[in-house]
């Protein structure tokens, strides 16, 4: 697609006109076998200080694929980047981009790798 | 001042030498107990570190900056932490998965183990050092033992009459063989007495509605003041238990100033809080300050911008100095705080992931455990240089042996 130079500063506008709206996002990086390898290292040792190492609970409820059949994978993913208001749930969003927390959604789902 | 360092520096080379060279007598069937053997049966020097993804231990000698031993089979030591028996010769270690570890210091062995609980957060040994109580989130509670058999002494179910038993958390020892602990999901605290055990159970006094969601608590060294942090409300709550009547009152009501809370990556410790210079320096929640509260009037009497979310903030014995660890992510970075100035006056980074700090009973040098480094660092606390390093698998809390005779440790 061709767009003019105006046109195009716009649009780069308005796509960071929308990353502010939602709060920084952090940007989209492929999952490939680096990051899940820092993102399985994260969940167990990041989340795990509320939610134990091996995701059975701690101050935050367990993350094991049974506690979390009343979730679907995206609501999952939601509540890792929004967080849970009022309670120790942090929002990761800052820190984690949207692509991060559904693979780690997914994953909790059908059971966490080491 | 250089020929002091000089004359330092040549010291240790010194008795690092001695050291080496102290030979090791060799027992023979029928004699006295050899110097060496008397020296081995010695804890007063001794520690323990948590490798908390490999369920093990190392026992330590801080004095010769070294690992005597690894004890393994401990169960998920994530948020593990640990007490001493009264001679210093135990530890028992609490386990994330509810593992009550005791561990013999001087053989290095595992003495007794139990699982007394799904999930549990801490524990406390009594001033007496009798009973052992456990903090417990699954299925709440509190469960009390013999610190000799690890058997059970009695269960505190911390049902504030609602039919759901709270998780606990900021449970510690009172002088008068009292425990003292905070509901979490209730906002209570309960004062359990076991001076008179005739019914088998403790008395129980309850405080109720302290503030909402209480994370963690903590006592003073002189057994008097009990403050518990709040997460769903910006303040603390302070107990004195050197009242007849203890009342639980709230402090530093509002400190968070009506601002948006920060995201909390960890929840702060108020265990090893910095009591220094006539006042309390305590982690604020969602806010990256460390809080100075006057020992008198409790009233804010300060408060320091840190680097990020405080976790841990210690003072170093003998100094008006605290130094502090942060949350996740930026959790690389130790700062040192003057308590009478509130002004950072030495900051490092250690590496990736700096999960505790313990003091040499003194203060003379500080072990600073360096998670995803897989190492514990040992600095001068006089010229914060590095003097040692010694490797260990993912080690979080540090405990030496001069907690067995201190209260609320
Ligand atoms: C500072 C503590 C803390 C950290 C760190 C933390 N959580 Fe949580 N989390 C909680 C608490 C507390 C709850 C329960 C909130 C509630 O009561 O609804 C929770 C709830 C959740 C839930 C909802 C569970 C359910 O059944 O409703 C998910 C999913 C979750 N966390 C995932 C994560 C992930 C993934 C991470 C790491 C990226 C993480 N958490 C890090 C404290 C934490």
């Amino acid at each position: 697609m061709l767009l003019s130079v105006r046109t195009r500063s716009r649009v780069i506008l308005l796509l960071l006109a929308a990353v502010a709206v939602n709060g920084a996002t952090r940007p989209a990086r492929a999952i490939d076998a680096a990051r899940q390898s820092e993102l399985t290292s994260l969940v167990r040792q990041d989340c795990g200080s509320c939610h134990g190492m091996t995701l059975q609970g701690g101050l935050g409820k367990p993350l094991l694929p049974m506690a979390l059949e009343h979730l679907d994978a995206d609501s999952i993913a939601s509540i890792i980047l929004d967080g849970v208001p009022g309670q120790p749930m942090p929002p990761w969003k800052g820190l984690l981009s949207q692509e991060d927390a559904v693979w780690i959604a997914k994953r909790l789902k059908e059971g966490f790798p080491e | 001042m250089k020929r002091r360092e000089a004359l330092t520096a040549l010291m240790a080379t010194a008795a690092a030498g001695a050291m080496a060279a102290v030979p090791r007598v060799p027992a023979r069937a029928g004699d006295a107990p050899s110097v060496s053997a008397a020296c081995d049966a010695a804890t007063g020097a001794l520690g323990v570190v948590i490798e908390r993804a490999s369920g093990s231990v190392l026992i330590v000698d801080w004095a010769a900056r070294a690992v005597k031993s690894r004890v393994e089979g401990l169960g998920d030591l994530s948020h593990a932490s640990v007490v001493f028996s009264r001679d210093a010769r135990f530890a028992y270690v609490f386990g994330r998965d509810g593992g009550l570890s005791k561990v013999d210091l001087v053989t290095g062995q595992l003495s007794a183990r139990i699982i007394q609980a799904g999930n549990a957060i801490g524990g406390a040994i009594s001033d007496d050092g009798r009973l052992l109580a456990v903090s417990n989130y699954e299925p709440g509670g509190v469960r009390v033992f013999d610190a000799d058999t690890l058997a059970p002494v009695c269960e505190i179910s911390a049902d504030p009459g609602t039919g759901k038993r709270s998780k606990t958390v900021g449970l510690v020892d009172a002088p008068g063989r009292r425990f003292v602990y905070t509901l979490y999901d209730a906002g209570e605290i309960w004062i359990a007495d076991f001076t008179n055990m005739s019914s088998g159970m403790p008395s129980v006094t309850r405080f109720a509605d302290v503030g909402k969601l209480p994370y963690d608590a903590s006592i003073t060294s002189d057994g008097r003041h009990y403050i518990a942090g709040l997460f769903g409300e910006d303040g603390l709550v302070h107990l004195d238990l050197w009242q007849d009547a203890p009342k639980p009152r709230r402090i530093l009501d509002g400190y968070g100033r009506g601002e948006a809370p920060l995201p909390v990556f960890k929840m702060p410790h108020l265990e090893g809080w910095a009591e220094v210079a006539g006042r309390f320096l305590l982690p604020a929640v969602g806010r990256h300050e460390l809080l100075a509260v006057d020992a008198e009037t409790f009233t804010e009497c300060g408060r320091v911008a840190t680097h990020g979310q405080p976790i841990f903030a210690v003072v170093q014995p003998g100094s008006p100095r605290v130094w502090v660890n942060f949350a996740h992510p930026l959790n690389d970075t130790v700062q040192v705080i003057d308590a009478r100035t509130m002004a950072v006056v030495h900051a490092f980074k250690p590496g990736p992931a700096v999960l505790h700090l313990e003091f040499t009973p003194r203060g003379h040098e500080t072990w600073i455990s360096v998670r995803d480094a897989d190492r514990i660092d040992i600095h001068d606390t006089r010229t914060f240089e590095r003097i040692a390093s010694i490797p260990a698998v993912k080690p979080s809390g540090i405990f030496f042996t001069a907690r067995a005779h201190r209260i609320g440790q």
